[in-house]
């Protein structure tokens, strides 16, 4: 059955709340960090990836530095290398669009375009992260206007939205012995590093668990 | 230029570069079996690291909280093949509701 970019904005509405109700909370985060308005939305509309744009945000507003800052944020995010890796042969064409749509890939989207019997799915990626992004930008400039509206996401348990979301999507993934391996040795990798390594690294790392597959079956 | 907008800056291009390496440098080639096969396993390594550092995952240290009651009710609904709709949902409402009591 061919999937189309609107069965990818369907399957991600669930977690687009969520994505909103974060995007929110950034913002008022920001505002609060003495970020003005329009650097905040700037950066959602730019970065589009909420844990280096929290991790930023709360670095320089307990008054650390630049560097800090950045090194930090680009840490979180370095797992995209990684995980655009995963997908980089569903992409064609020039360049330029190739890079363009790329920027559609964020944790969710991507994890939305898993598909159950192995590899990817380009449109439900693209139209996952086409109601993605409105939502984290709106969501975000809203925060910063608006101000405290909604409260804390975590109130209302959307913090465990992000993980259940991506157990749903693993599950059917782990049918078969290598999968699972992977699997069970990247969580084991992530587990065991999170207490150690600054935020992000654990989940780069823990992509080293794919060498399993260079064994022949 | 303020030192928020040297940030903005700098971590936007970092993660601009970040998410276009793959499609850019690999885009729409065709890798050898071998690296296939290892891309392949990147799916659930990842997502495995990414549903323990979303549940446990704190600032340099492990937070056992309600999130945990609220990813074991997805489990079961997983298991009980409930839709994502559900599962998402589930989890928040119990962990919601953990934090409230």
């Amino acid at each position: 059955m061919e999937t189309r970019l609107r069965d990818g904005a369907r399957r991600s509405v669930p977690i687009g709340i969520a994505v909103i109700a974060f995007g929110v909370s950034f913002g008022v985060l920001a505002r609060t960090a003495g970020m003005g308005v329009w650097a905040p939305i700037v950066m959602s509309a730019t970065t589009f990836a909420g844990s280096a744009q929290f991790a930023a945000v709360s670095i320089l507003h307990t008054g650390g530095s630049v560097a800090a800052a950045i090194a930090a944020a680009s840490l979180l995010n370095a797992r995209y290398v990684p995980i655009s890796i995963s997908v980089a042969r569903l992409f064609h064409g020039p360049l330029l669009g190739r890079a363009f749509r790329s920027q559609l890939i964020v944790d969710e989207s991507w994890a939305v375009s898993v598909r159950p019997e192995g590899g990817f799915d380009l449109r439900l990626l693209l139209g996952a992260g086409l109601l993605l992004y409105p939502c984290w930008v709106a969501g975000t400039a809203v925060g910063v206007v608006g101000g405290g509206l909604l409260g804390d996401p975590r109130r209302l348990g959307l913090d465990a939205a992000f993980p259940a979301l991506f157990l749903a999507l693993l599950a059917p993934q782990v049918r078969g012995r290598r999968p699972l391996v992977a699997a069970a040795l990247g969580g084991a990798i992530a587990l065991a590093l999170v207490p150690l390594a600054p935020p992000g690294v654990p989940i780069v790392v823990a992509s080293i668990a794919c060498l399993v597959g260079w064994t022949r079956p | 230029m303020s030192s928020v907008w040297v940030v903005v800056a700098f971590v936007g291009a970092a993660t601009v570069i970040f998410k276009s390496a793959g499609p850019v440098l690999l885009g729409g080639r065709d890798l050898p079996s071998r690296v296939r096969g290892v891309v392949a396993l990147l799916a659930p390594a990842l997502l495995a690291a990414l549903v323990v550092t979303q549940a446990v995952g704190g600032d340099k240290q492990l937070v056992f909280d309600a999130r945990l009651l609220g990813l074991a009710g997805a489990a079961l609904a997983i298991r009980l093949r409930a839709p994502i709709l559900l599962v998402v949902v589930l989890a928040a409402a119990l962990t919601a509701a953990a934090r409230a009591l």
